[in-house]
């Protein structure tokens, strides 16, 4: 097992992103952010302190997304899902979803689904802590990215304990 | 976490982790029948056939919606008008319907056990909509999701079962539940309805005044008088049922209680429940169906995959 982020680097990305996200949202009415279960929702917690602290005066809407009924190798596994909740409208609000790591692209397409059931968007962005870049089996690349590493196939990457490790095997 | 059974044939056999798992994964499918697009695309490959011995309006509506919200191909089956009455077996029809290549199976049938038999000579997953006087599970699992919706818990509530326990599938289903999840339960019904040892077999109290019962529980359960599966005369009158056992406003009022008044349907209005209760704010009985879509939606996911 490798650390790929620190705690106080992966505290240090997470503000990194927030100051992104804050710099291109000037108007914060119309942007909600969503972070995906389950990975995508600690990380988003952390962003979305983040920005809060910055914008005070604004209270920022924040959701939950699960994708386990949108899963494509669903046949292969029943999960149990996880809580859903998008307390507001997303009609012709921008979106920025948020996961933890972005590796082939497949979570993200059906949190895409999920998102379209949901209402009309008028603009969805994606936002990471970890592009896993060279494993992408589908089209979706992330606008803000915290940190882009290099890994196998086979290796596993994951937020255990405020770290960011690379399980490889 | 899956469920330990590959069909749903009865309460009696589930574990309370099954029954957990069933209702919080029902508690998120509720969350999807609140979208504007009420659907989810998980069986979009999974095809269902409804197979309908005996007659039912809100079961058979109930499955086939939580099939469709599901995005599952299905097809319904009415024995009435089909080859059954022209005299084929069950074991013939449903592999005829099988080689159609069907993976799920939601049959009700008037014969206690028909499910079982089915679930030995098939390889679909077989899921229970009533048989006889055996089992309604998924009557059971909706109905602690909604006592568990209404009042926050089922370990400590205290349920009463009331009218014709004797007959009823439900209340089955219901006691098997209430009891795994740490529930308390009383039945309550005349004499001639409740069966015999049910406090031994089962671990319920019986209590045959209705007045009593009702001062007890958190809940009532009520029961529809099931005239179709009485062949000998129970109680003297409808009229006399309705005097002792049935549920009227004047009743709830004089408890120092505000309860939970449930039903699964159809109801005997003026028999069992007067409307005046059956259409009060003490009443969930619409709640019921509704939640139901939600626990069936949640019972087919979790039994879809294929091992």
């Amino acid at each position: 097992m490798q650390v790929l982020l620190s705690s106080n680097q992966l505290s240090e990305t997470v503000h990194q992103l927030a100051a992104q996200l804050s710099s291109r949202h000037t108007d914060l009415d119309d942007v909600v952010f969503v972070g995906i279960q389950q990975g995508g929702v600690v990380v988003g917690n952390d962003i979305v302190t983040s920005i809060q602290q910055n914008n005070s005066s604004k209270k920022i809407q924040y959701g939950q997304l699960d994708i386990t009924f949108y899963r494509d190798d669903i046949r292969n596994e029943i999960l149990t899902p996880d809580t859903m909740n998008l307390p507001f409208a997303i009609e012709n609000k921008t979106v920025v979803l948020i996961d933890d790591v972005l590796f082939t692209g497949r979570t993200i397409k059906a949190a895409l689904d999920v998102l379209l059931d949901y209402g009309r968007p008028a603009k969805v962005e994606l936002c990471v802590l970890i592009d896993r870049k060279e494993h992408r089996q589908f089209p979706i690349q992330a606008d803000y990215v915290g940190v882009t590493v290099q890994t196998n196939k086979t290796d596993k990457v994951k937020l255990v304990n405020k770290e960011v490790v690379l399980i490889t095997r | 976490m899956q469920l330990s059974t590959r069909h749903l044939l009865g309460i009696k056999n589930l574990t309370t982790e099954d029954i957990s798992l069933i209702l919080s994964t029902a508690a998120q499918f509720k969350e999807v029948l609140q979208r504007p697009v009420k659907k989810v695309p998980s069986l979009r490959d999974v095809t269902i056939v409804n197979l309908f011995y005996e007659n039912s309006t809100r079961t058979r509506f109930s499955f086939e919606l939580a099939e469709k919200r599901l995005s599952a191909d299905t097809i319904n089956f009415a024995s009435s008008s089909s080859s059954a009455a022209k005299g084929e077996t069950l074991l013939d029809t449903v592999n005829n319907i099988l080689s159609m290549k069907v993976d799920m199976v939601v049959m009700r049938h008037s014969a206690s056990g028909a499910p079982h038999f089915l679930a030995q000579h098939i390889p679909a997953a077989i899921i229970n909509a009533g048989d006889g006087i055996n089992e309604h599970p998924t009557q059971g699992l909706l109905d602690a999701f909604s006592i568990q919706e209404k009042t926050g818990t089922l370990a400590g509530r205290k349920v009463a079962i009331i009218g014709d326990i004797m007959h009823s599938r439900v209340a089955q289903s219901n006691i098997y539940l209430l009891k795994k999840m740490g529930a308390e339960v009383t039945v309550c019904g005349p004499p001639t309805l409740i069966p015999k040892y049910i406090s031994e077999a089962l671990g319920v109290s019986v209590n045959y005044n209705l007045k009593e019962t009702l001062e007890w529980c958190d809940v009532a359960n009520v029961l529809r008088i099931q005239l179709e599966r009485q062949n000998q005369v129970l109680f003297s009158s409808l009229r006399e049922y309705s005097l002792a056992y049935g549920i009227n406003r004047n009743l709830l009022d004089s408890l120092h209680k505000e309860i939970v008044i449930m039903h699964p349907g159809p109801i005997n209005r003026g028999v069992e429940m007067d409307s005046d209760v059956a259409d009060s704010k003490q009443s969930i009985i619409l709640q019921q169906v509704e939640n139901g879509v939600a626990v069936r939606m949640a019972v087919l996911y979790l039994l879809s995959g294929r091992n």
